[in-house]
């Protein structure tokens, strides 16, 4: 670290812009593959999606050729205190997944069977067994399904493990530090921090990793590469505590619905339902009636809620590309910049997802392809560099 | 659904004053309180005290005992009342929410039989009952007296009063009511009530523990500087049956928050305040504050800031011909200014002094809600916590059901001192979410069939 000029340089190997589960995953195991590793965050690790997000840890919820990316990152998960140091409250539980009309019981069928086949532990079960899996269900539903290898964490302990995992492995943490600026020259890239600090910030790196959820968008822009990233305003809701009710993660068939207790009597309810909110202003706003929509769905499933006390709503922004599927891999036209993020229930397969970006780095092997986001590009500007290079 | 022209919440002294100052301009104003309604002039009656301008006359629609627990859009009102779910909208909202009192944790002070002052004052006010047959009165500023003057005149015992100001303040104090007859004279006769009752007072002294004695209580009080950090001097210890406690008091900014206007911290103002012109204009279209949410000054000028801001925004809304609304905010704004120095007078004390956290002994609770201690909160600290809300995710501090009401005063300064930020604004707040007051699952639910839930499409497999 060098201050001139007032501007404070931070001189490494490889610098990670977006401080989640993918990014610090990734910036992890880059650190400990040898690497020197900074890593900008805009807020605090791991509060925005990664940290507000359910938690839960379920194939019912995933996109079915995301299912061997979030099997072995369901297994990370339950062994954080292994690779991570810490716990992030992560435990098996069977995934329930519920049917309460005849198109849901299709949807369910046709579901299960095709996420089967990519390896999900997904049974059919009748309501006699359903219940006997979770008493306290409303019986009204036709048909469920139980994934073995569910379970749920409580992701806002994510960031204080992951802080702890990444100052242990010397990597260079700048929080509440949104990257302005990106630009490359002489072999390096340089991210700069806001214009207004002083001394203002510049971190200059040979390989850049961009992981920054629904502000990919932007950053790929200050690149000059065009790639559309939507954003999802999810709805979360916690009830206080209250007796233990419900063993296993809940949904429904077309995964409105999520729903889980604690260990401390808490219930978290999530699903998707949208608020307001975008990239620029944050989430701004829940929509009442989405909210009821919600309650609604969580006390049908399980009626025995109906008195419990509603402790907190909150909203938490979800990236999503065109396509759906996520963008893990490098950045078409640059040297040794990557990209990773828009991966659905990417909490779920997060840290697999970081794990594998950060081996492909190092060259080492991997078991699964990337995610190439030349795919996504749309309508590129080609810069002025670009230009010189042709 | 109700549509209104305007949505006041909070019927104390500034809502119910800034209710009838914009219905007297001719427009359909909702009042939202949560108790049931024993204050202020918010009946009928009161509507014709004010003087009415314009020949529409306006209405007051009051939605008392109602909990409004959802504010959002510009602006729509979620509650619910004895009759279960209400809401309703309306183009303007002004947010009276008032202050809570402020506590800093000591070692017992979440016993059975420790209360805040605003608890007393209100089982006093409003069941003219006392918690036990004695009360140690403890804290800082006008609650102080007020509270042991009306537990005296209500046949209770204060075996102490524990201030920590000194007599030089209180005497600052006081002078500076010197334009305000009501307040001195008021100020005099609790404190006539006090001395006549032989009532010990301790200035600059501090609670440093409450613990079980018996079926009472035993308090240990013990001297302290001007910064409110305890000295190394003897202490006292006091039996009494009950606490009452209060350090000045903070701003309830909660709506304001949720709506994202902007705020800064003041220490004077008693903590975080939404920016706010004279005439209560946020810094969002629409919101306007009125009353100690602006900073804590007491009833008159919140009654009087109330009747300036109700009139501000009627004449935003274009309710009346604007020149005689002119001439009444006018009138009000003077009547404001002369309560300013009600507020600078009583700043001091209901501020948090600058070193009076340092005292929280390590293993006490500062979040009652999820049992956080102090220790917790600074291992997070040197962790690496240097937010409000990554502390929150950090210790779980601020997440139970009060929402951080009480602790987030204290988490946000024990932070600051701890990690040297240079402001209460460098390490924020907690965010405010919804709801705003505890509510049940089917209290918003009410009765449905699964028909009735309007689920989106599947995503895609």
């Amino acid at each position: 670290m060098s201050a001139t000029d007032g501007i404070l340089t931070h001189r490494c190997d490889v610098v990670v812009v977006g401080g989640g589960v993918m990014g610090c995953t990734t910036a992890l195991f880059l650190a400990r593959g040898g690497m020197r590793v900074a890593l900008v965050e805009r807020d605090a690790l791991c509060r925005g999606a990664s940290g507000v997000n359910a938690g839960t840890l379920t194939l019912h919820m995933t996109r079915a050729a995301l299912i061997p990316y979030a099997l072995p990152a369901i297994d990370m998960w339950m062994d954080t205190e292994k690779w991570l140091g810490a716990s992030v409250g992560a435990v098996s539980a069977p995934g329930l997944c519920l049917a309460f009309t005849e198109s849901e019981r299709e949807l369910l069928r046709h579901r299960a069977h095709a996420r089967r086949q990519y390896g999900a532990p997904i049974e059919l079960l009748d309501r006699d067994a359903a219940l006997g899996v979770e008493p306290a269900l409303n019986p009204n539903f036709l048909e469920a399904a139980v994934c073995a290898s569910d379970g749920f964490a409580s992701a806002y302990l994510t960031g204080r493990a992951y802080y702890a995992a990444l100052r242990a492995a010397d990597v260079g943490i700048f929080e509440r530090t949104p990257a302005t600026r990106l630009d490359w020259s002489d072999g390096h890239y340089h991210v700069h921090g806001p214009d207004d600090r002083s001394p203002a910030l510049r971190i200059d790196a040979k390989r850049l990793v961009l992981a920054g959820g629904v502000w990919l968008e932007p950053l790929c822009a200050m690149l000059d590469i065009a790639i559309p990233v939507k954003t999802l305003v999810n709805q979360l809701i916690v009830t206080e505590r209250v007796t233990p009710m419900m063993r296993s993660v809940l949904s429904i068939a077309n995964g409105l619905l999520s729903m889980k207790q604690f260990g401390n009597g808490s219930v978290l309810i999530g699903g998707g339902w949208q608020g307001v909110g975008d990239r620029v202003q944050g989430a701004t706003e829940i929509i009442p009636q989405n909210l009821i929509g919600n309650l609604r769905l969580a006390q049908h499933v399980i009626p025995a809620l109906a008195k419990a006390g509603i402790a907190r709503v909150w909203l938490g922004l979800e990236s999503e590309t065109a396509d759906g599927m996520p963008m893990i891999g490098p950045l078409p036209g640059q040297n040794d910049a990557w990209v990773i993020g828009c991966v659905h229930s990417g909490y779920t397969s997060g840290p697999y997802m970081g794990r594998l970006l950060a081996q492909t780095m190092l060259g080492e092997a991997t078991e699964l392809p990337l995610f190439d986001p030349a795919r996504l590009i749309c309508a590129p500007v080609p810069s002025p560099r670009q230009r010189r290079l042709q | 659904m109700s549509e209104f022209d305007v949505i006041v919440i909070g019927g104390g002294p500034a809502g119910s004053h800034a209710a009838l100052s914009t219905a007297s301009a001719g427009l359909r104003v909702a009042l939202f309180d949560e108790n049931v309604g024993d204050f202020g002039p918010t009946d009928p009656a009161g509507v014709r005290d004010v003087p009415a301008d314009d020949a529409r006359a306006g209405t007051v629609t009051r939605f008392m005992a109602h909990r409004v627990w959802g504010v959002t859009g510009e602006y729509r009102i979620d509650a619910v009342g004895p009759r279960g779910p209400v809401h309703c909208t309306a183009r303007a909202l002004i947010v009276a929410t008032g202050s809570t009192v402020r506590i800093v944790p000591f070692e017992g002070w979440t016993l059975p039989g420790v209360i805040s002052l605003e608890t007393a004052a209100t089982q006093i006010r409003s069941q003219g009952s006392l918690q036990g047959r004695s009360t140690l009165v403890a804290g800082c500023g006008p609650w102080l007296a007020a509270v042991a003057a009306a537990t005296i005149e209500h046949g209770g015992r204060v075996p102490a009063i524990v201030d920590l100001a000194d007599g030089a303040e209180w005497i600052r104090a006081l002078r500076a009511l010197s334009g305000h007859p009501d307040l001195r004279a008021q100020s005099l006769r609790w404190r006539r009530t006090i001395r006549r009752s032989g009532t010990p007072w301790h200035g600059r002294c501090k609670l440093v523990r409450v613990q079980p004695a018996g079926e009472g209580l035993l308090a240990t009080l013990a001297p302290c500087d001007a910064a409110g950090r305890a000295l190394d001097a003897p202490s006292i210890t006091v039996s009494t049956d009950c606490v009452a406690v209060g350090y000045g008091s903070i701003p309830a900014t909660e709506i304001t928050g949720l709506l994202q206007a902007r705020h800064s911290h003041c220490r004077e103002a008693g903590g975080w305040i939404a920016d706010a012109d004279e005439l209560g204009r946020t810094s969002r279209a629409g919101l306007y504050v009125a009353g100690d949410v602006t900073g804590v000054a007491g009833t008159e000028a919140a009654a009087t800031h109330g009747t300036l801001v109700g009139l501000a925004c009627a004449l935003d809304l274009d309710a009346a011909a604007a020149a005689p609304l002119r001439g009444r905010i006018d009138a009000a704004r003077r009547s404001v200014r002369r309560c300013v120095g009600v507020r600078s007078a009583m700043a001091h004390l209901m501020a948090l002094w600058a070193a009076h956290v340092d005292g929280i002994a390590a293993d006490t609770i500062v979040c009652r809600c999820e049992s956080v201690n102090r220790a917790e909160l600074d291992a997070a600290c040197d962790a690496g916590a240097r937010d409000m809300n990554q502390l929150k995710a950090w210790t779980r501090c601020g997440m139970g059901s009060c929402q951080g009401r009480l602790c987030g005063d204290m988490a946000g300064e024990l932070l600051m001192r701890r990690t040297g930020a240079p402001s209460r604004e460098a390490v924020g707040r907690f965010t405010p979410r919804m709801p705003l007051r505890p509510v049940t699952l089917d209290a918003l639910t009410g009765s449905f069939g699964y028909d009735d839930i309007p689920i989106p499409a599947a995503a895609p497999l």
